[in-house]
């Protein structure tokens, strides 16, 4: 009974997911129509021209709104699911990305890779380093004979995140104008200068990453019991837990070194798949990756559509993501939290 | 029943036995030339005021701390060359009674059972499936499979425990004071599960404060003070007053109450 509606659950949200693809394909600033819209995709993805469509469309779909649909999916997708594997690893509900100073510390290699071209010339791997650094010295800091207590992490890892958050400021004091915009561009978080490379290198990186967490769910769930509890039923924490903060931030790191920083989806999402899904890791992996995926595609376009001028995304899904977390403070503070 | 065809130890035989076992956390020395054997079929009850040693005991036997003095060898080969996963499906540990992070349901606990059984996929087979229903059935908390672990009563919890180490298939099971927070009735059923458990062949270790409970359920006792061991054997003839005196620093007298035998102060 159970399996049958967590199946219903994840049927409903791919349909949700598809559904969502739409909106944002077809709304803009320049008005398309959905019929010419699908014959231009279709004219590309089986290489016969289509001498109806113009050059312009052609840009504007082609160039400007798929690649940007990918890179939201992409991003949705590596935030949620990194935020629950952060979860199940520290067995506390409340980390993410940001949370944890990942995001801070990718945003400062992706800052320092702006600034110093010759001394980083990898933005996404400076990035990625970064990340990883954030987020063991934020957990090295308060873990101390295998225990990491829930609001200690949380607390070093705002600590950590300010520091990093700092040498981006640094970063932004020594940098030259064309260097500041890019820089500022990652602190607000968005998906305006999507293009083809950036979403095919997320997809490359991301989409495989994300299979190898599912495939560590079982991990994550005996994890999640605690370091003396996981040794007893086989497995060797410190070697599971090393390898699923290595590949969740991995993820987080090549999602804001494209797209930015953006707050509250790696922790809003893995508590929607729960709701859904209950705690199974193996369900809350993928769930959580589709909710995330249609979160940040639904957010993305409510960015670009709502006014004349763009609103920044880590905004939008902060506007919505704090109400939301509030929410579920109040009404399921006690099963999720212990609160 | 299931457990019979895994075990590895016939009834009676020693399956884990500690040599000269002592261990210092730095300069602190909290146990010292400890030794003792685990017999297959048998209850082994683990007596000692706080901080005498036995979660420090209980650690090394487990595998969680490397003995700093001494040898601990589950069945001829030394602990310390088992891997995690060979190692867990020899050795089950049953908690104290905790909330985890995140509400698992029962069966789901019971599931984390099956992790040294498990193939390279995150699935079950359906030999896991048996094990699980098995496990549950044997704890009577069948009916309870859908609900959420966090929300049982304490006594339903540690059978819980109970059942995910029996899903586990292990010959030898570690109990940490399974029923210090329960009531008189789940105490009960938390010591005939583990009495069944070591009838069907099992090695079983409670660690546990009363020592009525150890007089009236265990085979054998471990007495540890200070990091010392007491006295070992029967508990029927270990049990005297002498040793429960030494013990606690107290006066302690054994009185006969129809066929049982009380220790009280």
């Amino acid at each position: 009974m159970i399996f049958k509606r967590k199946l219903f659950s994840s049927v409903a949200l791919l349909l949700l997911l598809v559904a969502a693809l739409f909106p944002a394909l077809l709304s803009g600033a320049y008005e398309i129509e959905a019929g010419r819209v699908f014959a231009l995709i279709w004219s590309k993805l089986s290489g016969v021209p289509n001498p109806e469509i113009a050059r312009a469309e052609e840009v504007i779909i082609w160039q400007i709104r798929l690649p940007r649909l990918i890179l939201a999916v992409m991003a949705g997708l590596a935030l949620a699911v990194s935020g629950a594997a952060y979860q199940g690893c520290f067995r506390n509900p409340l980390v993410e990305p940001y949370i944890l100073g990942a995001s801070s510390g990718a945003a400062c290699g992706a800052a320092l890779a702006i600034v110093f071209p010759h001394i980083f010339p990898q933005g996404q791997l400076t990035a990625f380093v970064f990340a990883l650094a954030a987020v063991f010295l934020s957990y090295s800091l308060v873990a101390s004979r295998g225990r990491i207590p829930p609001l200690a992490l949380v607390l070093s890892g705002i600590i950590v995140g300010a520091l990093f958050s700092a040498m981006v400021g640094i970063m932004k004091y020594v940098a030259v104008d064309t260097q500041l915009r890019e820089i500022t561009f990652w602190m607000m978080g968005g998906l305006h200068y999507a293009t083809w490379g950036d979403a095919t290198l997320n997809m490359i990186v991301i989409v495989p990453v994300s299979l190898l967490l599912w495939y560590f769910s079982w991990h994550l769930n005996v994890l999640s019991l605690g370091d003396e509890e996981a040794r007893s039923l086989g497995i060797n924490p410190v070697v599971s837990r090393f390898l699923v903060i290595v590949a969740a931030t991995l993820i987080a790191a090549v999602c804001v070194s494209t797209c930015g920083i953006i707050a509250w989806v790696g922790l809003m999402m893995p508590h929607a798949a729960r709701l859904l899904f209950g705690p199974d890791h193996r369900w809350v992996i993928p769930g959580a990756a589709v909710l995330g995926a249609i979160y940040l595609l639904l957010c993305d376009t409510i960015a670009r559509t709502l006014t004349p001028a763009e609103i920044p995304l880590g905004i939008v899904t902060s506007i919505i993501g704090a109400p939301y977390l509030l929410w579920l403070l109040r009404s399921k503070g006690r099963s999720l939290y212990g609160l | 029943m299931v457990c019979d065809t895994h075990l590895p130890f016939q009834r009676g035989q020693t399956a884990m036995s500690i040599r000269n076992l002592s261990f210092a956390y730095g300069a602190k020395e909290v146990l010292r030339d400890v030794s003792l054997e685990i017999t297959a079929g048998s209850l082994c009850g683990l007596l000692g005021p706080n901080g005498s040693g036995k979660t420090t005991l209980f650690k090394c036997c487990l595998g969680f701390l490397k003995p700093g003095g001494g040898e601990i060898r589950l069945g001829d080969a030394l602990l310390s060359s088992y891997s995690h996963k060979h190692l867990a499906s020899h050795v089950a540990y049953v908690p104290q009674d905790h909330q985890p992070a995140f509400p698992y349901l029962v069966r789901e606990m019971v599931e984390m059972g099956r992790t040294p059984h498990r193939g390279a996929m995150p699935v079950l087979s359906r030999r896991d499936h048996k094990a699980v229903d098995h496990a549950l059935e044997r704890v009577g908390l069948r009916q309870l499979a859908g609900e959420s672990y966090n929300q049982l009563s304490g006594g339903q919890r540690q059978l819980v425990l109970v059942a995910r180490a029996l899903a586990q298939e292990a010959s030898l099971m570690f109990m940490d004071e399974p029923t210090s927070s329960l009531d008189f009735s789940n105490q009960l059923i938390v010591w005939e599960t583990a009495r069944a458990m070591a009838a069907e062949g099992l090695g079983v270790v409670i660690c546990c404060h009363d020592p009525n409970h150890i007089l009236w359920f265990c085979d054998n006792v471990a007495a540890l003070k200070e990091g010392r061991l007491l006295a070992v054997g029967h508990v029927g003839s270990t049990m005297t007053r002498e040793l429960l005196g030494e013990l606690y620093n107290r006066h302690i007298y054994t009185g006969q109450l129809g066929a049982r035998t009380f220790i009280y102060p």
